[in-house]
């Protein structure tokens, strides 16, 4: 593996991150906004793995930042539906155009 | 040199019964108000006389010279080393005089108003305002600085304008008060120019300084005044003119004469102490101040005593026709005024030829005291009849004896009669033309027997042409009701002013004033010329005797003569067409085609400009206001844009 | 060209070609899927990478939670049955271009920057290695992050009950206290 380079593995990484962010600003669908945000916490993970493993192999800090990283996100996306779930409740829709009332 | 600082207190007593009456008065001394407004003038009455003593009678004269003593000066505010507006007082022969002329005057009006105008609701605000004035006009007398003066005048403006409005629910009496403010305020324009080219080309605002600088011919500054010239007339002559415009605004000389019979809708104590004596008179004290410059200026001076002996006869002429009484004294005012104006205007400075000046301080110490002796009569008389129309009263010799008594000394006192004052005054003043002017002498001999015509038209028509007999029926009837205000005569505190002035109006003409008060300080000596006088008395007992053959009982005389002169009748009745005149400039002239393009240009230019700025932020604001949709998305896509120039510009712009 | 590389290129293929999908397609469900291959297929890059724990940990928390959730709260909103809406054109313009400014210019940097490693020690990473520091109080110890993340776990399962309860009158929360 080390023929490919660490370049290269940031290049996946950075490209997953920005398709997720795409997804995050066109998606009209909160569900389908938790699903791009969850990729690109993802490729932040891919990054701390691969940092550590090609720059830093004598500790062992990206995998457990990895780890919490992963743990926090299942927090986060549970915390994220049940106030998808509330949305719901009160819109009747989760569409993203539909709770526009934070405006002039 | 004795110390004359109490002179402070005499107008700082009034000012303290303004501010207490007006801040105080309406809730705690509405009854009182009387009371303290006239203690306090009294106070300051004969703190004036004990100056007066002690100025003409204790100092006395110092080289044969009575002295011009500053008391105080107080630099309030310097532009420059030489120039700045001082607050002072002054005291000096003229100073004194006016200070016992306008104290004793507004004492007399304080106590008649103590029943004149018992009942009104608003007692307190009247002698607040009365105060007020009083203390205008006391510190415009005892200015040192010419800035100071303008700022009294422009307060006994405003304490005018308060008064004359008092009865401010009466549309005439506003209209009036505003026409007043308004007129003597555009004089004020002339007056205010006048003292900066005054102290432009003078270097300084002190009054003292500037006669000293422009009465010696060699001095730099009267060299530059003279010699600089504005179409064709030196700058000497431009800034004397339009401070004399100033001073011909309040004394109502013409053409700036229209506001002073609108004024007597204020409550008639008021007429007699402002218009009568008081106020009227401080365009004559101006060019008496003054004087020594006036005189060093052959055309400033002619036109003062032409415009003065002009209006004196206009003036004249007008008050024959007039049918309401205080209108009549109106223009008796605006003539005597008049004849102090030219007094003033053929008089030179210094010695013999100072005559003039003198007569004309002297007629107008007299004129204060039979003056308003005639308005506060008129003001009784008004009081019972309640209406100020000649064709409302008649025979009221039997029903108010002692108005009528001190009525005719005034009169006797204003058409020159020995020994009344106003003979002694009145010769003076024909001396003084006769020996200067031949022409203006024979106009002023022609308006005395004018004067004594339609002064006597006025006793007349109140006190004896019809029978009383309806009147004393009126007054039974009306006692009947109504005992708790006596529709009579009046209360002693209107009769006594009456009798005070009346024995004034009788012994003040015995004065020396030649000894006390004469243009260079120094006395001079005059005698009666007996010869002289023959013409002027013959003159006004003729004209008494015309009039009481006309109007002292109803005949059809008077008819006759106003349809002899017919035209000329009906002009004089209409006031010769001068606020007409005046209607006709400012709403024809000025309003279309200076004051709408103005205003136009203000609405819409300079309003409009600061609109263009409004609408412009607010369309502005409209355009952006779409950045807030309330949509994450469109949220997030603008920080991400946001970070991303940031980060360009960071890692390759700005290394 | 040996194995790894070609196999490296596999997965990456799998996990772009799968988040591309997951993000344009306009069936929701079949976005969720597209999500599970994705995430799959960054389970292998793991595996690929030699790091078996992570590996092991996504897919069972990633895949088989989170995935799991997101189907759950689809059905729950019943969303599962019609066709998303299509986004404006201008919007699909404007983030596709911030994306792909954004690629450019972080791969730009990526490029310029020489990574250069520190040490050439083997990549340790068997499971008593990670159990021993994750509980370890030293240096380079992870006690403390793994207490706080044991209370935010805590946390979150209380306040998804709360956000996501039907407010009944027994569990409506009243803001204005009566006294005691």
């Amino acid at each position: 593996m080390n023929e490919i380079p660490l370049t290269h593995i940031l290049f996946v990484s950075t490209a997953l991150f920005f398709i997720g962010m795409y997804g995050l600003f066109t998606r009209r669908n909160i569900i389908t906004m938790l699903m791009s945000i969850e990729l690109m916490l993802n490729s932040v993970n891919i990054n701390f793995v691969a940092f550590n493993k090609y720059l830093f192999p004598d500790k062992l800090d990206g995998l457990f930042f990895s780890l919490f990283i992963i743990t926090i996100a299942a927090a986060e996306a549970a915390v994220a539906i049940a106030i998808i779930i509330n949305l719901y409740r009160s819109h009747q829709s989760i569409d993203v155009d539909d709770a526009t009332e934070m405006k002039f | 040199m004795s110390n004359y600082l109490y002179i402070l207190w005499i107008p700082l007593l009034p000012l303290a019964t303004f501010v207490v009456l007006g801040l105080f008065g309406r809730k705690y001394f509405a009854k009182t108000a009387g009371i303290i407004g006239t203690a306090s003038l009294l106070t300051s009455t004969l703190l004036s006389f004990v100056a007066a003593k002690q100025y003409f009678f204790v100092d006395g004269k110092v080289n044969g010279v009575y002295q011009k003593i500053i008391a105080l000066k107080y630099t309030w505010l310097q532009f420059s080393p030489n120039v700045s507006i001082d607050m002072g007082v002054i005291v000096d022969p003229i100073s004194v005089m006016m200070l016992i002329v306008v104290t004793s005057v507004s004492l007399m009006v304080h106590v008649f108003s103590l029943g004149y105008m018992k009942g009104e609701e608003r007692f307190a605000t009247y002698y607040a305002f009365l105060s007020l004035f009083t203390f205008s006009m006391l510190g415009l007398i005892l200015s040192v600085n010419i800035f100071q003066v303008y700022m009294f005048w422009e307060l006994v403006g405003v304490s005018s304008f308060l008064l004359i409005g008092y009865y401010f629910n009466k549309p005439s009496a506003v209209a009036a008060s505003k026409k007043a403010f308004i007129v003597t305020r555009f004089a004020d324009l002339g007056f205010l120019i006048g003292i900066l080219i005054i102290g432009f080309y003078g270097g300084t605002l002190d009054i003292g300084l500037l006669i000293e600088k422009f009465t010696s011919v060699q001095s730099p500054e009267f060299i530059s005044i003279t010699t600089a010239s504005f179409l064709g007339a030196s700058m000497l002559t431009w800034g004397l003119v339009l401070i004399f415009m100033g001073g011909a605004g309040k004394s109502a000389m013409f053409p700036l004469h229209i506001w002073l019979p609108d004024a007597m809708e204020g409550p008639t104590p008021v007429s007699a102490l402002i218009h009568a004596a008081t106020m009227v008179v401080a365009g004559v004290y101006l060019v008496a101040r003054l004087f020594p410059v006036f005189s060093m200026d052959e055309a400033a001076l002619t036109i003062v005593t032409y415009v003065g002996a002009f209006s004196a006869l206009l003036a004249a002429v007008i008050a024959c026709t007039q049918t309401d009484i205080k209108r009549v004294l109106a223009y008796s005012t605006m003539s005597q005024i008049g004849y102090m104006m030219f007094a003033l205007g053929v008089s030179k400075n210094g010695g013999e030829s100072g005559l003039g000046f003198m007569a004309s301080m002297f007629h107008l110490f007299t004129h204060a005291f039979f003056k308003s002796l005639l308005f506060l009569g008129a003001g009784a008389v008004i009081h019972m009849v309640h209406s100020n129309e000649m064709k409302d009263m008649g025979g009221l010799r039997k029903l108010m004896p002692i108005t009528h008594a001190a009525f005719l000394i005034a009169c006797l006192a204003i058409a020159g009669i020995p020994p009344f004052a106003g003979f002694f005054s009145k010769e003076e003043i024909l001396t003084a033309a006769f020996h200067e002017n031949k022409l203006i002498y024979g106009v002023a001999l022609f308006t005395a027997a004018l004067t004594s015509f339609y002064m006597f038209r006025l006793y007349f028509a109140i006190f004896w042409s019809k029978e009383a007999a309806a009147k004393a029926h009126h007054h039974d009837a009306h006692s009947q009701h109504d005992d708790t205000h006596d529709h009579g005569e009046g209360t002693w505190t209107m009769k006594l002013p009456l009798l005070i002035l009346a024995a004034c109006a009788v012994g003040v003409g015995f004065i020396p004033f030649s000894q006390f008060i004469t243009s260079d300080g120094a006395p001079l000596e005059t005698h009666i010329d007996m010869v002289f006088s023959i013409a002027p008395v013959a003159l006004s007992i003729i004209a008494i005797l015309l009039s009481a053959s006309f109007y002292k009982s109803q005949n059809a005389k008077s008819d006759k003569a106003v349809a002899f002169f017919g035209g000329f009748y009906r002009a004089a009745y209409k006031k010769f067409y001068v606020d007409e005149l005046y209607l006709f400039i400012t709403k024809k002239i000025v309003f279309p085609f200076i004051g709408q393009p103005i205003a136009w240009a203000d609405r819409n230019i300079v309003d409009g400009f600061m609109l263009l700025l409004a609408n412009t932020t607010a369309k502005i604001s409209t355009a952006i206001k779409g950045l807030q949709s309330g949509k994450v998305q469109n949220y997030a896509l603008y920080f991400f844009g946001g970070v991303l120039a940031l980060s360009v510009l960071f890692i390759y712009i700005w290394k | 060209m040996n194995t790894s590389a070609i196999i490296f290129y596999a997965i990456a293929t799998l996990i772009l070609g799968a988040a591309l999908l997951a993000v344009t397609t306009l069936k929701i469900f079949r976005s969720a899927i597209w999500l599970l291959f994705s995430l799959v297929g960054i389970a292998a890059l793991y595996f690929w990478m030699q790091v078996e724990f992570i590996a092991a940990i996504q897919i069972v928390v990633y895949v088989g939670g989170i995935v799991v959730l997101i189907i759950f709260s689809i059905f729950l909103t019943q969303q599962s049955g019609k066709e998303m809406a299509k986004p404006a054109t201008s919007k699909i313009i404007f983030s596709a271009l911030a994306a792909l400014l954004g690629t450019a210019f972080t791969f730009n940097l990526i490029n310029h920057y020489g990574f250069n490693t520190t040490s050439s020690e083997p990549f340790n990473t068997n499971v008593s290695e990670i159990g021993t520091q994750m509980l370890s109080t030293t240096s380079h110890g992870f006690i403390l992050p793994f207490e706080v993340v044991s209370m935010l776990l805590l946390a979150a399962m209380v306040g998804c009950i709360v956000i996501a309860m039907k407010p009944t009158a027994a569990n409506i929360v009243h803001l204005n206290n009566k006294e005691d």
